[in-house]
């Protein structure tokens, strides 16, 4: 084993990648429960890339086809229906274990120099994944599927000058049709998953560059001991990689229920009308996003159009998505854990988690006049909380940092 | 040859050009790829004229046809339902069908050729999706001021029985109508009109 080991190690940096990267990646002592939430993404990250390999095998790509080879996969395929649900599940399951990696990001500021491209990198991971979701849901080729897709592409549509021959360029047609249906499997099974996949390791690469952050906020770098490591740190394996098993574990354990119990999430997950093929000639009564698009999708709704142009909402909602990548220039506080900050960033973080989710609630409801007032409301607290960060972190008062990272 | 002074400006010159030369080559081999995402001649060929019997259908009825994978809808409208349209022109975006959103023999009062045979494409100007006909006056759910039309359920845009859309609503425009013509009083033939 010895000998084969360096056989590779003269011609492959395999044992130096694994110290790098693993057994001599030095992790600060203090993660606490947010610190699973990385692990787990990249976890469902494989998850999706597995079964969705195996949905391919029998999906067939075509406007005529597409609905009916889903049911057959649910129906005829010997455990196609577990293969797919996982498939369906681990698509809400990525966007929950991403926004709770993103909120850990906020509370500890991690986004903070000098990990300000780790959180870039981050950002694009997510819209990356916004992408793959969009373009995965027309798939089965459902009435929600269908008039999902037709939204969305339509939002193209209202930018200025370019939009119309934008909105027929990405469906490949005058509407959402066989064409669309066709590059949209392209895009979902081999384009965005490769430039996913290639983010994922840059995002990893640059955090192992400039190391860790931790629920304290400060740089374990600072002390360093006679070995040159820090001494606040630990390997990542063992002690990480044993911690994440069990983080892991209960991971599956509500992961696999959802999935043998309740796979359609009530309409959250797989939503009713998309189990109704698709009708060009029929919008369903009400079309709502899947949940994890609500909250920027209320944002839209909620911008009324300006001198007879859509293209106000349309802007809001992508500004309400891109708004993240400015964190690290938007925070004037000397300290980045919400440990040691005032009481004025916890205050605001508090509105923009209600407004948050106040704005996914929304968007998963018709419209109604005080629907829309309210999410009007939400909307202006959901941008004031990154617009006006410069102010309130600034003025706001702090606890002094300690040395050294803390056991609490 | 490492005897003779690096002159610095011409290596930078020349990778600059390079890049130049580089990127131009890249766009030439980006644009087959773009051109190939465009709609193929068969979907072009696709949007043939559509002919549609009318005789069929009842006052205040409405019906669905296909054109060019849309919908398109042709409403025979009652004597009271044109007597309402003048009605809410101060609550409409574009009450004098300014924008171009009909053909020229469309732009009257009542958007048609026939007054009474509304002829419109049924996709909301604002995202796309196919509103639902509501010709009740006064609907529970959609307020005492509604003198029937066509409301959106996506965003909520309303429309009165021409396709004009309501001020506030987040549809900027009027819903388009299309080139027709009639073949005879019975026939309409939707997607050409008598300049084609």
């Amino acid at each position: 084993m010895e000998k084969v080991i360096s056989w590779l190690d003269a011609r492959f940096p395999l044992t130096a990648s694994f110290k790098a990267h693993l057994s001599e990646y030095y992790a600060p002592k203090n993660f606490n429960f947010w610190y699973y939430f990385g692990s787990l993404a990249l976890l469902v990250l494989v998850l999706q890339i597995v079964t969705g390999i195996f949905l391919t095998m029998n999906y067939k790509p075509d406007g005529q086809q597409a609905f009916a080879s889903v049911e057959y996969i649910m129906r005829d395929v010997p455990l196609g229906w577990l293969v797919r649900y996982a498939h369906s599940t681990g698509a809400s399951a990525f966007f929950i274990v991403v926004y709770l990696h993103m909120f850990r990001g906020l509370i500890y500021g991690s986004f903070r120099q000098p990990r300000e491209l780790v959180w870039i990198l981050g950002m694009l991971i997510y819209l990356c994944l916004m992408a793959e979701a969009f373009f995965g849901y027309l798939l089965p080729w459902g009435q929600m599927s269908y008039w999902g897709a037709q939204v969305i592409i339509n939002l193209f549509s209202a930018i200025p000058f370019i939009g119309d021959t934008l909105s027929t360029l990405i469906r490949g047609d005058f509407v959402v049709s066989d064409a669309t249906l066709n590059r949209f499997f392209a895009l979902h099974v081999i384009a965005i998953p490769l430039i996913l996949v290639g983010l994922v390791a840059a995002h990893l690469v640059a955090l192992h560059e400039v190391g860790s952050n931790n629920p304290d906020g400060i740089e374990i770098k600072k002390h360093k001991g006679k070995d040159g490591h820090p001494v606040d740190g630990i390997p990542f394996h063992p002690y990480y990689t044993v911690k994440d098993i069990l983080g892991v574990t209960v991971f599956l354990i509500v992961f696999t229920a959802i999935l043998f119990f309740a796979p359609e999430m009530g309409g959250y997950f797989l939503e009713a009308n998309n189990f109704v093929p698709a009708d060009s000639l029929k919008t369903p009564m009400h079309i709502a996003p899947v949940w994890y698009f609500t909250p920027f999708y209320a944002i839209l709704r909620a911008v009324p159009p300006l001198f007879g142009s859509g293209f106000p909402g349309v802007a809001a909602m992508g500004v309400s998505v891109m708004i993240f990548c400015a964190l690290p220039w938007l925070d004037r506080s000397p300290v980045k854990s919400i440990r040691y900050r005032g009481p004025k960033f916890k205050i605001a973080l508090a509105c923009f988690v209600v407004a948050f989710l106040g704005l996914g609630f929304l968007g998963t409801q018709p419209v109604t006049p005080v629907y829309t007032v309210l999410s009007q409301v939400l909307s202006v607290v959901y941008f004031a909380f990154f617009l006006l960060m410069p102010w309130y972190t600034k003025y706001d008062s702090h606890k002094t940092e300690p040395e050294r990272v803390t056991d609490k | 040859m490492s005897e003779m002074a690096v002159d610095g400006s011409k290596r930078r010159f020349l990778v600059a050009m390079s890049a130049a030369v580089g990127g131009v080559a890249a766009v030439g081999a980006a644009t087959p790829l773009v051109m190939s995402m465009m709609p193929s001649a068969r979907a072009l060929a696709a949007g043939a004229p559509v002919e549609v019997d009318i005789s069929k259908i009842e006052p205040g009825m409405m019906l669905t046809v296909e054109w060019r994978g849309k919908p398109v809808w042709i409403v025979n409208r009652t004597p009271e339902m044109l007597a309402m349209l003048g009605k809410d022109n101060d609550r409409l975006t574009d009450p004098n069908s300014d924008l171009d959103q009909q053909p020229e023999y469309c732009k009257n009062p009542h958007r048609s050729i026939k007054p009474e045979f509304f002829v419109g494409v049924g996709v909301c100007t604002h995202l796309g999706c196919a509103p639902s006909y509501r010709p009740e006056v006064g609907p529970a759910d959609l307020g005492q001021d509604w003198h029937g039309g066509f409301f959106c359920p996506c965003h909520g845009s309303r429309y009165d029985l021409a396709s004009r859309v309501f001020k506030g609503s987040p549809a900027p425009k009027n819903m388009l109508v299309p080139p027709y013509k009639y073949l005879s009083d019975s026939k309409i033939l939707v997607g050409e009109d008598h300049k084609a």
